[in-house]
């Protein structure tokens, strides 16, 4: 059977997710949010999620609809401050005790996530040591610098918006798109990207940022 | 004289960065550095979310919402950009790529510790972001903000109260009336306000100071602040 990842609708691309499941979603600053894909999954409703992603917060991220339907048991981010004077979503169910938070530095949280798909289970950084997200991790002193264990983060599921895909899965970013796109990929069990535009024909090697065999669905969206 | 304001301590940070340097820009004060590089200095700005060599704003006919900084501005490329993905951006700034990184603060201490993610306010999540890869991290961190607070006290200190960002990483302090080092230890007093004393602006400090020897006036051009007053 030839490769063929395309499918037609989000609701298609997310027809196997289950409850308790960890669910990876890039973007950043406005750039590669997958909302078409989060509203897909808000509508099928698997609950107790674990969100892994940069923001909980950001005005431009559909991540908040999960949040606010109760489907999230707990958020791994960088990012959980809202804009406004008054709670965010998120904030407000995060101080009645009913969602768990683990504040991440940016990059230990690409790191661990990158860490997660290239097989390496954890790894010391110096980021962190001697603040309180220290508090209950593992300290060890390399050339004389105390640094922090760092444990890999894999999902069952990441959710990446890119610009355009191919048949094989092939996707190319535009701009700022990419962020945490091609390591949440490379660190799920299954990868769904939504694009712009699928091609008709396979894509340009030189134009490929991320190989088809980290993808599993593309969804034109 | 009027102490600096904003966009003035963003104008005289920039006039240490040096041609060919790269440097990243943190949100609020930071990113007003951009607009007083010395022209010929061909700096490179990374941010956070991958971008090498952010150019200025775009404007309104040409924002895109792919193209953004880590501030979540909408920007434009200078030539010869790239872009990479996040954990490529953090493996340069991690692995001490990074020339300089200049960062707002809520407080630094005599020995160079750095508190600007948590300002333990009632009612909000943490937002910790680039913060502390970036002080940990890049080769030289210097920060630029009000030498004391909104009510007056000082935020130089000799410990922080607010909890750290990260641990003898502030390598120079740009105020609205002071230009310090943190040497081992000591922050030393490189330039200072005209017409301030230098009790004055003990007085204003929570931590000893030394004056350098060839302390010098610390001056900017007039830059009037956007309507609003913040910059």
């Amino acid at each position: 059977m030839p490769i063929d990842k395309r499918v037609s609708t989000a609701a298609e691309a997310l027809a196997d997710v289950s409850d308790g499941a960890t669910v990876l979603i890039s973007g950043f600053g406005g750039a590669g949010f997958p909302n078409v894909l989060i509203h897909a999954l808000r509508e099928r409703g698997p609950r107790d999620l674990t969100l892994v992603v940069n923001s909980a917060v950001h005005r431009y991220s559909l991540t908040h609809e999960l949040i606010e339907a109760g489907l999230v048991r707990k958020v791994v981010c960088t990012a959980a401050r809202g804009h406004s004077k008054e709670p965010s979503p998120f904030e407000r169910l995060w101080m009645d005790g009913k969602i768990e938070l683990e504040c991440v530095p940016q990059g230990t949280f690409a790191e661990r996530i990158r860490a997660g798909g290239a097989g390496i289970p954890a790894f010391y950084t110096p980021v962190g040591a001697g603040t309180e997200l220290a508090q209950g991790k593992e300290v060890r002193s390399f050339d004389g610098r105390d640094c922090l264990l760092a444990q890999a983060i894999k999902g069952d599921l990441a959710l990446v918006r890119a610009d355009t895909a191919d048949r094989y899965g092939n996707l190319a970013f535009r701009y700022a798109q990419m962020n945490f796109g091609p390591v949440m990929a490379t660190a799920a069990v299954l990868a769904v990207a939504e694009v712009r535009a699928v091609l008709d024909v396979p894509m340009p090697y030189e134009r490929v940022q991320l190989p088809g065999f980290y993808v599993d669905r593309v969804v034109a969206a | 004289m009027q102490p600096l304001n904003r966009l003035q301590i963003a104008w005289r940070a920039a006039q240490d960065i040096g041609d060919g340097m790269l440097v990243n820009l943190g949100m609020g004060m930071p990113v007003s550095v951009a607009d007083y590089l010395r022209p010929d200095s061909d700096v490179f700005i990374q941010s956070e979310n991958g971008v090498i060599g952010a150019g200025p704003r775009a404007p309104p006919d040409r924002v895109d919402t792919d193209l953004v900084d880590a501030s979540s501005r909408r920007v434009t490329l200078r030539p010869g950009a790239s872009i990479v993905d996040s954990s490529w951006s953090f493996a340069a700034i991690r692995g001490g790529h990074i020339d300089v990184a200049i960062l707002g603060a809520f407080e630094v201490a005599a020995n160079g510790d750095l508190a600007n993610w948590d300002m333990r306010l009632p009612n909000k999540g943490p937002l910790v972001g680039g913060a502390m890869d970036l002080a940990a991290c890049a080769r030289s961190v210097w920060v630029i903000m009000d030498h004391v607070t909104r009510r007056g006290t000082p935020r130089l200190l000799e410990s922080c109260t607010l909890p750290l960002t990260a641990v003898r990483c502030v390598k120079r302090v740009y105020t609205d009336l002071a230009v310090i080092e943190i040497a081992p230890a000591s922050m030393v007093v490189h330039e200072m306000l005209e017409g301030l004393g230098e009790d004055e602006l003990r007085s204003r400090t929570g931590a000893p100071l030394i004056f350098a020897p060839d302390c010098r006036p610390l001056r900017a051009p007039p830059i009037e602040l956007p309507a609003g007053g913040r910059a």
